[in-house]
């Protein structure tokens, strides 16, 4: 596997798989190849590597439904385990612009912008029941709202691409939905830990997002979050 | 030069160790084993303690060569673990704090087993996998603090090997965990378990329940090594993940694994085949130092004694809950 990518360009090594880029059919292209992983059992590896490709494809079809921004998908080779997918070759990460271009506790401006475009893409995930499984800000990239040659596209109007579908999942649950909201406080805590009121501003924004009830996603999300304290640790 | 006793009895291990400047000069130890199918609980796991400590600290000063008036620290395990059995190493450091009129400083358990792995694996700044009876996390360091990127939302890894062990009657001695490492050895046919990753945190309260409901059922196809083994190769798999993950998100390139189910055998060599695919480097120790033992606790105490930390002997008291980044790293300035 892999061989035939030799020549191509690898952009880099993620959590699960090597991302490559190329050209396809004209356009700048992403390929994302889950390569065998060889420290576990071939079924298990076998058995996740597809579910990983199913769940990404599927959630990113979605995701245009609930009208969150993602790549454009291009193709699906289950066989050689690769998703090819639009390279948005002018963007950056929310982690890498918040630790590179957030200027302290000062810039609170553009901190607050964010967290509103966060929180209000999350809330418009769940309520299409599209459940990520991996929030962190590594999976969110941020680009220009509207395509131009500005070289200093970052103080401009930025708009936020949901990335990383890889452990998403259609769920309708509060409890699912609860544990979303956990691991991306989770991750954003130990991540941003110079900005804490962070994940706040991102939850304000969730809970604003839609005058719809937000039923028990809140409280399952608070009673996750509670057991996590609550847990004894001998050991 | 700062020499420095750890006393450790957070849960089913008594341990006192001595070190000097980063060089260990005792590490004695006693385990309290349970019969088959049962758990260690508070009160027995105390009087296990009260009644092997003072051997196992004479065997420290013994095997160590020095005399009490040398040391310049006495630290102890404040927490997290269980109260009755922290209560037990915490009254004796306090009271030879006031014998020696030395003074005390209590130790985050979790800050010792990583300063441990560390000191023995000269590792930099890695990810480290904290996996233990108690504790499943993933942890890196940034600005002062140990932060925690990733974490078990229910059941740490260690209680479910060692719940699984009651299931099927294995023995306690020297840990349930060893010895479902041994039978695993044996396993062949896998038997594929709920796989359950968020993120970077896991669930193992599936996997377990799951064992616990169907055991009968599985054990008419499979042979308890067959489960052993499959339980392992899924458990394992999902911590090798999450720490990948982890590794991907910080920019890492070193794994650290400390604790009692880092010395698991299986769980480094998988961990050394993911970190060889990503051009990383895995550190890992052996059970003298991933097991609980004081060595860990003098250690860490030592660090944070030479960087000015101090303890009012009012406050050496002890806390069943006590997280990881709650502690303020002042050895560290990087
Ligand atoms: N379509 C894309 N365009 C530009 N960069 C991307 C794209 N997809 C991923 N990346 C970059 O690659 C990194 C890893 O990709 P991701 O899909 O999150 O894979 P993994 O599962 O390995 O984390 C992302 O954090 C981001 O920096
Ligand atoms: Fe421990
Ligand atoms: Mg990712």
């Amino acid at each position: 596997m892999g061989e035939d990518l030799k020549d191509l360009k690898i952009l880099k090594q993620g959590a699960e798989g090597k991302l490559y880029i190329c050209n396809y059919l004209g356009k700048p292209t992403l390929i994302k190849e889950r390569f065998k992983k060889k420290y576990r059992h071939p079924d298990l590896d076998e058995n996740i590597t597809k579910e990983r490709i199913k769940n990404e494809a599927r959630s990113i079809v979605r995701c245009k439904a609930a009208a969150v921004r993602t790549p454009a998908l291009y193709l699906v080779d289950f066989h050689r385990s690769r998703i090819y997918m639009e390279h948005l070759e002018k963007s950056i990460t929310v982690k890498d612009f918040i630790i590179n271009h957030v200027k302290g506790e000062t810039d609170k401006v553009k901190l607050g912008l964010i967290s509103k475009l966060i929180g209000h893409t999350v809330r418009k995930l769940h309520e299409s029941n599209i459940i990520h499984g991996d929030l962190t800000t590594s999976n969110m990239l941020l680009v220009q709202k509207v395509k131009s040659d500005d070289e200093n596209w970052l103080d401009g109007e930025l708009d936020i691409v949901m990335i990383d579908f890889g452990l998403s999942f259609i769920g309708s649950s509060g409890e699912d939905k609860g544990v979303d909201l956990y691991v991306l406080e989770r991750a954003i805590i130990s991540t941003h830990n110079d900005y804490p009121n962070l994940f706040e501003d991102i939850l304000e924004a969730y809970k604003k997002q839609s005058k719809k009830n937000l039923g028990e996603t809140i409280s399952k999300f608070e009673e996750v979050r509670a057991r996590g304290r609550k847990r004894t640790m001998v050991g | 030069m700062v020499i420095a006793i750890g006393f450790e009895g957070s849960a089913n291990k008594i341990g006192i160790g001595i070190v000097k400047d980063g060089e260990i000069l005792s590490n004695c130890r006693r385990t309290y084993v349970t019969p088959p199918g049962e758990g260690f609980l508070p009160r027995e796991t105390a009087e296990h303690h009260r009644q092997n400590i003072h051997t196992v600290l004479r065997e420290a000063l013994d095997q160590a060569g020095i005399t009490p008036q040398e040391i310049d620290v006495i630290c102890y395990t404040k927490g997290p673990g269980m109260g009755a059995p922290l209560m037990v190493c915490a009254i004796v450091a306090r009271t030879c704090a006031k014998l020696w009129k030395k003074p005390i400083l209590g130790v985050n358990h979790c800050i010792g087993h990583i300063e441990m792995g560390r000191l023995i694996t000269k590792a930099n700044n890695p990810t480290v996998l904290y996996v233990s009876g108690g504790n499943t996390q993933i942890i890196a360091y940034s600005r002062n603090r140990y932060r925690i990127f990733g974490e078990t939302i229910d059941i740490a890894m260690g209680n479910c090997l060692d719940r699984f062990a009651r299931v099927l009657k294995l023995s306690n001695a020297p840990s349930p965990g060893y010895n479902i490492e041994q039978a695993a050895k044996k396993g062949k046919k896998y038997y594929q378990l709920p796989y359950c990753v968020k993120g970077m945190d896991v669930s193992f309260s599936g996997i377990l329940s799951y064992m616990e409901d169907k055991i009968d059922e599985l054990l008419k196809d499979y042979t308890p090594e067959d489960l052993c083994y499959s339980l392992q190769e899924t458990a394992f798999a999902m911590l090798v993940e999450i720490t990948e993950r982890a590794m991907a998100h910080c920019g890492s390139d070193e794994v650290l694994i400390v604790g009692g189910v880092g010395c698991n055998e299986r769980l480094q060599e998988m961990m050394g085949i993911m970190c060889a695919e990503r051009g990383a480097k895995l550190f890992a120790t052996d059970e003298r130092f991933c097991i609980d033992n004081g060595v860990m606790i003098a250690h860490a105490g030592a660090l944070a004694f030479e960087s000015g930390a101090t303890m009012d002997f009012n406050d050496s008291t002890i806390t069943q809950r006590y997280r990881t980044d709650d502690v303020y790293v002042t050895w560290r300035n990087d």
